[in-house]
């Protein structure tokens, strides 16, 4: 190599060398400007909320907010038990068992995110055709299981995590 | 502007640039014929405009999580500090920043008044720089409020209090600032607002400062005019974008060390203590960089006169440019105002000291005799040094004096000898 | 160098300095104590098992008066702190009764503390403090270290500052000479006493060590991202200094086109 390209490629190096370097600052730095945006850590220190269910008749059901979204607690008589898992799979459109989303040994306690799986508004209980409920948006339907059967919602209403204190206390979250 | 004669690269450049010439300013700025002798002391323009997007971007940020009421801000800011991801360093940045925002800008001033950057044709670039310098003072000062800690309150108590000074209005311009009967709520709120609304005032002003000064172009360390693009000039990229960029790196070391080493010292301690009307604090003092002006107000027993004379320190600059006789322009040639320029310095720098110190005694007498100077050196030593000052021979061009060694009186120009 | 660059230099040399002298002095007061603290520096460090007794000191002495409520129990697990296991920051918090609410009849009630929750204030509300402290405030303690000027050192000192008043120095009931304390009066009285407090560590808690400890963890409650503060600033300026250097050169190279220097 002559000595003129020597020189050039010693430059080109060199300001290589400093976009790059500089690069990687400008990365650092938009870094924590856009983490700051996401939730802080009294957010994430997971907010439990605890839920007395004493009161709740069989066939009845009570609603409760938890981080900012309501939270429908089911208790469902024998009847509607079975006839949830009477339910064939292959008739919904996202499979799944009905023991699959109760804890055992509490199959009648059914809690779920009260939030429509298509564009988050809260269903209506006791209403419906499949005597579950009916999000009164867009006509998705749910069963007793919280199983969407019919209408545009893709996904089953969400099983939070969950967890029986006592017999009269389930702690959410 | 004449560089109408850039044509983009790309067919889509063209289109665009034919519709909304951004490319051509790009082009601009980019060639922009600037001397090839300036100095340090010319990089504070780039680093300032740093400063002013730091401060936007860390404060928009900083809105996101702050709560502007009175019973939650102060909790809002340790909300910030404490849980907000990298809440810490934003505030930090943003809190520092605004000192570094302060220290450049007085650099960026005194850098003027020394190689006479105010002088004519540049005078309505001075005067808008001037209000860029108002805007920074009230964004500051409404920034500090804003956590609400015992300077924040007291320090707001006082400076609005001022205004009831006024004859006839006072109390009621006083009462409408505040929105209340006493610095509260509602003043807090509006501050909140107008310290979020100025600093996109300044960006504004900012573009102005930059568009006045590309008609003269810049001026530089021997002060005389120069044609562009002559062999006297650089283009901007990329001789004077490393520079400000190697300035500007320099500069960060300066604020990394502020932020993450010693993020408190440019505060005061009280403003870790909310904020409590009935307890006032035993000295209460503005930022560091207020300080010159708040010895000013204080050096004068009379309440109107104090207000008057500090506006009145800030309002003497504006009239810099016909206040200074000189016919030179810079500072390297005029060995007598030179002096003068160096006791102008030290006489700030002493009035910021007393504005630190409690208003007695010694220090109120050092305040006055600085406050007196002050105004002597705008009223007096300007003019008259201007007039009578025998001042250096000044080259003819920029590269004159590195060929033939030095200024050499036989090159100057006849012109320039006065008694 | 030429004269014009010296002066220059000597003149943002002053500006710096000034920066970081004490412009707003005390006045008056004996200065603090200094203590050589293992958090002080830039690659300062807290030390943990000091933050947890120090923490102690707080629960059995200080917090019956001086509330803390910027500050979570789950802070005392996370890094940086005292580094409690999950579990002591679970039982710290159940140790105390919240009060939570209202319930489906309207109610409030209490419930123990879970980590999530604040720091439980000893008073529903400041003029509550302020009547049950002879008519003083005992100040909230989570920022007290960043709202006194001298900060560490003078937390320590006032803990170590009762004496006798001297010669000639009425005192009011209720109030108490402090060598260190602005002003030289507290309204409370000495809160150290050798062995107050028995350390769960077995460490001999005389006073000095106690206040050490004390003041060690209510500097980290006022600058939790202490510890990162200064990793992330280190790291910071070795990366300017690495990129100035690189710039630097490259100024260098670019201006070597040009017949400059005047």
């Amino acid at each position: 190599m002559s000595k003129e390209e020597k020189k050039v490629n010693r430059r080109d190096f060199l300001f290589t060398a400093s976009y790059t370097i500089g690069a990687v600052g400008i990365g650092a730095v938009v870094w924590p400007l856009v983490h700051q945006m996401n939730p802080d850590k009294a957010q994430q220190a997971l907010a439990t909320t605890e839920v007395d269910i004493s009161q709740v008749e069989p066939g009845n059901s009570i609603t409760v907010l938890w981080r900012g979204k309501p939270v429908f607690l089911k208790r469902r008589t024998p009847d509607e038990i079975a006839e949830a898992r009477a339910v064939n799979l292959s008739d919904l459109p996202d499979p799944q068992k009905d023991e699959d989303r109760v804890k055992e040994g509490k199959d009648e306690w059914l809690v779920m995110l009260g939030v429509c799986t298509h564009l988050g508004c809260v269903p209506l209980k006791d209403k419906g055709d499949y005597k579950g409920w009916f999000c009164p948006c867009h006509g998705s339907h749910y069963d007793l299981s919280g199983r969407i059967r019919k209408g545009p919602a893709p996904k089953n209403m969400e099983i939070p995590k969950f967890e029986f204190v006592d017999n009269n206390t389930i702690k959410i979250g | 502007m004449s560089d109408q004669d850039y044509t983009p690269k790309s067919k889509a450049g063209k289109w665009f640039n034919d519709r909304l010439p951004l490319l051509t300013l790009g082009a601009h700025l980019t060639d922009y014929p600037t001397p090839k002798n300036l100095n340090y002391w010319w990089t504070f323009g780039g680093i300032l405009t740093f400063c002013l997007l730091t401060q936007i971007i860390t404060g928009i940020v900083l809105a996101m999580h702050y709560v502007a009421h009175a019973d939650l801000a102060f909790a809002s800011v340790e909300h910030i500090m404490r849980d907000v991801n990298y809440g810490w360093l934003i505030r930090y940045i943003h809190s520092n920043g605004a000192s570094m925002f302060f220290l450049a800008v007085y650099i960026h001033i005194f850098r003027s008044l020394f190689y006479g950057s105010y002088k004519s044709p540049r005078e309505v670039i001075w005067i808008i720089g001037l209000l860029i310098y108002l805007l920074m003072m009230a964004a500051a000062f409404m920034g500090y409020v804003l956590p609400w800690g015992q300077m924040s309150f007291w320090g707001a108590t006082v400076i609005t209090n001022l205004f009831s000074a006024i004859p006839l209005v006072g109390d009621s311009i006083t009462t409408w600032l505040w929105g209340a009967y006493s610095v509260d709520n509602p003043t807090l709120n509006r501050f909140f607002s107008l310290h979020y609304l100025i600093p996109f005032l300044i960006l504004g002003l900012v573009v102005l400062h930059i568009w006045a000064l590309h008609v003269p172009g810049n001026n530089n360390p021997v002060g005389i005019d120069i044609k562009k693009p002559s062999k006297d000039t650089v283009p901007f990229h990329p001789y004077i974008t490393i520079k400000d960029t190697f300035a500007l790196l320099m500069f960060m070391i300066i604020f990394a060390g502020f932020v993450f080493f010693s993020p408190n010292v440019l505060g005061h301690s009280d403003n870790y203590i909310p904020a409590n009307p009935l307890v006032t604090p035993a000295h209460i003092v503005p930022e560091w960089y207020l300080l010159p002006f708040y010895a000013i107000l204080r050096s004068v027993p009379d309440k109107l006169g104090g207000v008057i004379l500090m506006f009145g320190a800030i309002f003497i600059l504006f009239v810099l440019p016909w206040l200074d006789t000189s016919k030179v322009r810079s500072a390297v040639f005029r060995p007598i105002y030179r002096q003068f320029y160096w006791i102008f310095v030290l006489d700030v720098l002493m009035l910021g000291y007393m504005g630190a110190m409690p208003a007695e005694g010694i220090y109120l007498v050092l305040a006055r005799v600085g406050t007196i100077y002050y105004f002597a050196h705008f009223i007096i030593v300007m003019p008259v040094v201007g007039l009578l000052e025998k001042t250096d021979p000044i080259p003819m061009s920029i590269s004159e004096p590195v060929l033939t060694g030095g200024a050499d009186p036989a090159i100057a120009r006849k012109d320039n000898e006065k008694i | 160098m030429k004269r014009s660059n010296i002066k220059s230099l000597l003149f943002i040399a002053t500006l710096l300095l000034a920066s970081t002298a004490k412009l707003y002095s005390a006045g008056g007061e004996t200065e603090p104590l200094k203590v050589d603290w293992s958090f002080k520096g830039i690659t300062g460090k807290f030390d943990r098992a000091s933050l947890q007794r120090g923490f102690q000191v707080y629960k059995e002495v200080c917090s019956s008066c001086h509330s803390m409520q910027y500050l979570s129990y789950r802070n005392l697990g996370e890094s940086g702190g005292p580094e409690f296991s999950e579990q002591e920051v679970k039982a710290i918090a159940a140790s105390v009764e919240i009060s939570d609410g209202p319930d489906d009849q309207g109610e409030m009630f209490t419930r123990p503390g879970r980590p999530a929750d604040k720091f439980k204030n000893p008073y529903p509300n400041v003029k509550a403090s302020i009547a049950a402290n002879g008519g003083a405030y005992p100040p909230d303690m989570s920022v007290l270290v960043k709202a006194r000027p001298g900060g560490s050192n003078y937390i320590y000192s006032v803990l170590m500052g009762y004496e006798d008043p001297p010669e000639g120095v009425t005192l009011d009931d209720g109030v108490y000479y402090n060598k260190y304390m602005i002003g030289n009066k507290i309204k409370m009285s000495s809160p150290l006493s050798d062995d107050i407090v028995e350390y769960s560590d077995g460490t001999q808690a005389t006073v000095d060590q106690m206040a050490k400890d004390v003041t060690t963890f209510l500097t980290w409650a006022a600058e939790p991202e202490l510890e990162e503060r200064h990793r992330t600033g280190v790291k910071v300026i070795i990366y300017l200094i690495l990129l100035t250097t690189l710039v630097y050169l490259s100024m260098k190279k670019i201006w070597s086109r040009v017949d400059t220097e005047v």
